[in-house]
């Protein structure tokens, strides 16, 4: 069974993870599309800490016979795993619009120095 | 306001009438809707030869944006695609810096009918809106559509007539008009994909006043729906969140001044 004190540790620490992500999206520092990931991630660690049977189960299911609050690091570390999953897509894709940003502003800076419209339809 | 079948349908020469000497603009968001776009513009301008006319071409691969400009029409092509509502925004901002005095929204797909613009625009010129949203199921027209987009639409009604104390049937809708208020607002700060229901939220929050009338829809003359199944529940769980979150906040966004008009 996990250690009374583990449980309530994880507890305080994953629901202070959702009220910072809440609050951050409510001061406009984070968009509710790159904030979801992380509200999964506080409200799956949260309700594994509070449900200690679920979590011994679970423990059980792998094999974890010794402690069971092992999962909670192992489910922690998946869900960091793929929230930089996501970011490494989201950068791609700001990189690519980067791009394609500079080189419209170089045509239209040409455009504006030398007065030919270059017009592209 | 609560009750829509009280807002009357004024006849179209009634609403050119006072429509006047106002400066006025229909914004025709449009992604690949070579086809249904220019058709779109003509039937602006066949109910009324006023309005200034600007398509956001949210980076179409076909020739939406040359094909708006033939027809005379302003156009705004964005780099690359922003969504519905970053498109859409583009619009309210260009209405803003030049000076719009009122905006109606019609979508480039040819699902909104230019001939019903005196439905929305109605309350907004009678001074009882700030913003007017044609309805497609306040009259109770055939509208047909997708399962999970109409359960979508249902939940988003019934969330949004709770918070914004009034009964809401459309939240999804398109089809509106604006004036100078809600313009500025909406310049200023505007969600993002799949923006109408925050939008609308987001206009009570700012103490605008929300009205909307029945309208009938048409059948999309072409191109494609930009949201699919999977992505509507997607969606469906952001929009909420955006929502409830939105509760928390005590404004919105300050909005720009007016001198920069």
């Amino acid at each position: 069974m996990t250690p009374l004190p583990v449980s309530i540790a994880a507890a305080v620490a994953s629901f202070l993870l959702l009220v910072v992500v809440f609050e951050l999206i409510r001061s406009r520092r984070l968009r509710e599309r790159y904030a979801l990931l992380w509200l999964l991630t506080g409200g799956v660690l949260l309700a594994l800490s509070v449900w200690r049977d679920g979590l011994n189960t679970i423990a059980g299911w792998f094999g974890v016979e010794t402690y069971p609050p092992a999962i909670l690091g192992a489910v922690g570390a998946l869900f960091i795993l793929i929230v930089l999953l996501h970011y490494s897509t989201v950068i791609s894709r700001l990189s690519d619009q980067n791009t394609i940003l500079a080189q419209r502003l170089a045509l239209l800076e040409q455009q504006q120095r030398e007065g030919t419209p270059a017009t592209e339809r | 306001m609560a009750e829509l079948a009280e807002v009357p349908v004024a006849p179209a020469a009634t609403v050119l009438a006072q429509l006047g000497e106002l400066k006025r603009l229909a914004i025709v968001p449009a992604l690949n809707e070579g086809e249904s776009v220019g058709r779109v513009i003509a039937e602006i301008r066949l109910f009324d030869p006023g309005f200034d006319i600007v398509v956001v071409d949210d980076g179409s691969t076909d020739r939406t944006a040359g094909i708006a400009a033939d027809q005379g029409a302003h156009v705004l092509r964005l780099p690359f695609n922003l969504g519905i509502g970053g498109a859409v925004q583009t619009g309210y901002r260009f209405a803003f810096e030049r000076g719009y005095d009122i905006a109606v929204q019609i979508d480039g797909d040819g699902q909104h009918d230019p001939a019903q613009l005196p439905a929305i625009l109605a309350p907004v010129l009678a001074g009882e809106a700030d913003l007017c949203v044609g309805s497609r199921f306040a009259g109770g027209s055939g509208y047909q559509s997708s399962f999970t987009r109409r359960v979508g639409i249902r939940v988003f009604a019934a969330v949004v007539s709770v918070i914004v104390r009034q009964k809401v049937t459309d939240t999804t809708s398109g089809f509106r008009a604006v004036n100078r208020k809600g313009i500025a607002l909406f310049a200023a700060d505007y969600p993002h994909d799949y923006p109408e229901v925050e939008a609308t939220v987001m206009c009570v929050k700012h103490k605008l006043r929300l009205t909307e009338v029945p309208v009938e829809m048409r059948e999309r003359a072409g191109g494609e729906s930009s949201i699919t199944a999977l992505r509507s529940i997607y969606y469906m769980t952001k929009v909420l969140l955006a929502i409830f979150v939105g509760l928390f906040r005590r404004y919105a966004v300050p909005l720009e001044e007016e001198h920069r008009r």
